[in-house]
């Protein structure tokens, strides 16, 4: 009566892989390819987390032999901008600027996630809002940002307010266009299977729309949040210096090369987690098939 | 012709239950004046299955959708029960081509779903929703995700929905042409089971004349676009017994062949 499904965990998992990081929703695929034992060598250079942690090595290492040569007297060894790291860790000054930092970047984040959603999926769901809406969002997308902070400058001052328009700026178009796309996109089957079995608008909309949509959302909340890390950035390096664009410029000015590149690699390295986390977030809460056990 | 498929053909039609859809001169054009469906009227027979066939573009599927409510006719009505109806409603079910299952939902949430739209409490809707997937063979696998299934299993759980809604009329849009061949033949014989046990009215569009022939108590002949009922064949084969007897059944095999030959001139 049943047909097996022995092999079928092979099949694709179904739904895009649009992340551009951890793929440990796949693993369980991944290993189900595997049908013979293997070595436990093998297994062990083969496991997801050792390749990982061997890339970031080859990293270091490369980075350790350009500051060696030297490329340039103003390029520190890996080695020195550990130290410069940790000498920043330990009076203070690295967390008192992620403290600074940190404001208009939530903020604009915050904000952004809301709004940036609200607006994509209205546009999504109405041709209205699509044509009154995505102009603006398509040209803020291509608009180059440098050019326009004097004018937010003039406009909002140097504060606070400035800096978190700054990040708006940069982080709500992907957003609000990647929820539009998800909207749009969703299989026309499920709606109708939703509408034949009597669901009203709103069932069709928070039970089958949105479902159907939270991949690309979230994708687009992650280049979204990328982006406002650059803008989070590039307002303290344009407008005035402060936490870790303050860090950067100011041991830059003093030629403290190392504690300067420990600041840039702090704020990447906190951006990756940050957008790991979000992915985190979004397995568990929206898509428990990527959980399921095979 | 031999005058074997006309006796088939031209078999006495066997005395109808009451119409439960009624089709009274549909048409049907799209944006863009394709013109897909020119006044079609048709009853669909009360505890039969109903088979639209016909080549590719002659708007079975447009039909099938017209009279779920998923699509509005431009003119004529669709009656059910004797009520005109203008959208869907709960007395028809839909079993989609491409199975339409929510990824993100295990079976059970995927079968109860017409439940839950409904309001139903959820002890009630997984006891109803298991009946069903036990019905379909697929026990077990109430908790895997859609992802986790053949093709085949996934249309069974599409299936399983459509009847755990207790709708009198099923639906059914090409619901074997996306699994494989042997599967195909597996659920066509599983869904005869299915007939004698339900007592429900079937209206089954496929593009497989064997499949029809082999599932139907009528079928209903179109034309390609605009599509117009050709023909109505009523194939007078027994499917009490063995179901492979069928396919050597000699109505079913001169069914087959005279709806093939009406079909041909169609073709370029």
């Amino acid at each position: 009566m049943v047909e097996r499904p022995s092999h079928l965990s092979a099949e694709p998992a179904g739904g895009l892989r649009l992340s551009r990081f951890s793929s440990f929703g796949t693993f369980g695929t991944r290993a189900a390819l595997i049908d013979r034992p293997t070595h436990p060598v093998a297994a062990f250079f083969n496991h997801p987390l050792t390749l990982r942690i061997l890339s970031a090595l080859v990293l270091f290492l490369a980075w350790e032999w350009a500051g060696r040569l030297p490329i340039s007297p103003a390029f520190p060894t890996f080695g020195e901008t550990m130290v410069g790291l940790w000498s920043m860790i330990a009076d203070f000054s690295l967390i008192r600027a992620f403290g600074i930092t940190l404001q208009p970047l939530a903020i604009g984040l915050v904000i952004s996630t809301l709004i940036g959603v609200a607006i994509g999926v209205a546009m999504g769901l109405n041709d209205k809002a699509e044509w009154l809406a995505s102009p603006i969002f398509i040209i803020a997308q291509a608009a180059p940002l440098a050019a326009l902070i004097p004018l937010i400058v003039f406009a909002y001052g140097i504060g606070l307010t400035a800096k978190t328009l700054v990040v708006c700026i940069m982080a709500m178009p992907v957003i609000v266009l990647n929820s539009f796309a998800a909207v749009r996109h969703t299989p026309l089957s499920l709606v109708e299977m939703g509408r034949s079995f009597l669901a009203s608008r709103r069932q069709v909309i928070l039970r089958i729309i949105l479902p159907a949509a939270s991949p690309v959302i979230f994708a687009g909340l992650r280049l979204g949040c990328a982006a406002g890390f650059i803008g989070a950035i590039l307002a303290e390096l344009l407008i005035t210096p402060t936490g870790i664009g303050d860090l950067i410029t100011y041991h830059r000015s003093i030629a403290e090369y190392p504690k300067m590149y420990a600041a840039i690699l702090s704020i990447i390295v906190f951006s990756v987690l940050f957008i790991e986390v979000i992915e985190r977030v979004e397995v568990t809460v929206f898509r428990p098939e990527k959980r399921a056990r095979r | 012709m031999t005058s074997r498929p006309n006796a088939a053909l031209a078999a006495a039609p066997r005395a109808h239950a009451e119409p439960v859809v009624e089709v009274r001169g549909v048409s049907k054009t799209y944006p863009g004046d394709v013109w897909a469906l020119d006044n079609i009227s048709v009853d669909f027979p009360r505890g039969q299955l109903t088979s639209l066939l016909g080549p590719s573009g002659c708007g079975k599927t447009t039909l099938l959708k017209i009279i779920a409510g998923l699509l509005p006719a431009t003119s004529g009505d669709v009656l059910v029960n004797g009520r005109p109806v203008s959208g869907p409603g709960p007395e028809r079910a839909f079993v989609f081509q491409d199975f339409a299952l929510m990824p993100w939902a295990t079976v059970m949430r995927n079968v109860a779903f017409g439940l839950e739209l409904r309001g139903v409490a959820s002890a009630e809707r997984e006891r109803v929703a298991r009946h069903y997937i036990d019905q379909v063979g697929l026990g077990g696998f109430e908790e895997k995700y859609p992802h986790e299934l053949s093709g085949g299993m996934r249309q069974r759980v599409g299936l399983a929905r459509a009847l755990s809604v207790k709708a009198d009329v099923l639906l059914m849009d090409e619901p074997f042409s996306a699994v494989d061949e042997q599967t195909r033949r597996k659920f066509q014989e599983d869904l005869l089971l299915l007939i004698g046990r339900e007592k429900k009215t079937f209206i089954f569009v496929t593009h497989s004349i064997e499949e029809a022939v082999y599932v139907s108590d009528r079928i209903v002949l179109l034309s390609p676009r605009p599509g117009r009922i050709s023909q109505v064949i009523e194939p007078d084969i027994s499917r009490e017994g063995d179901p492979d007897a069928i396919r050597r059944h000699p109505v079913y095999l001169d069914t087959v062949d005279a709806i093939w030959r009406g079909l041909k001139q169609y073709l370029d």
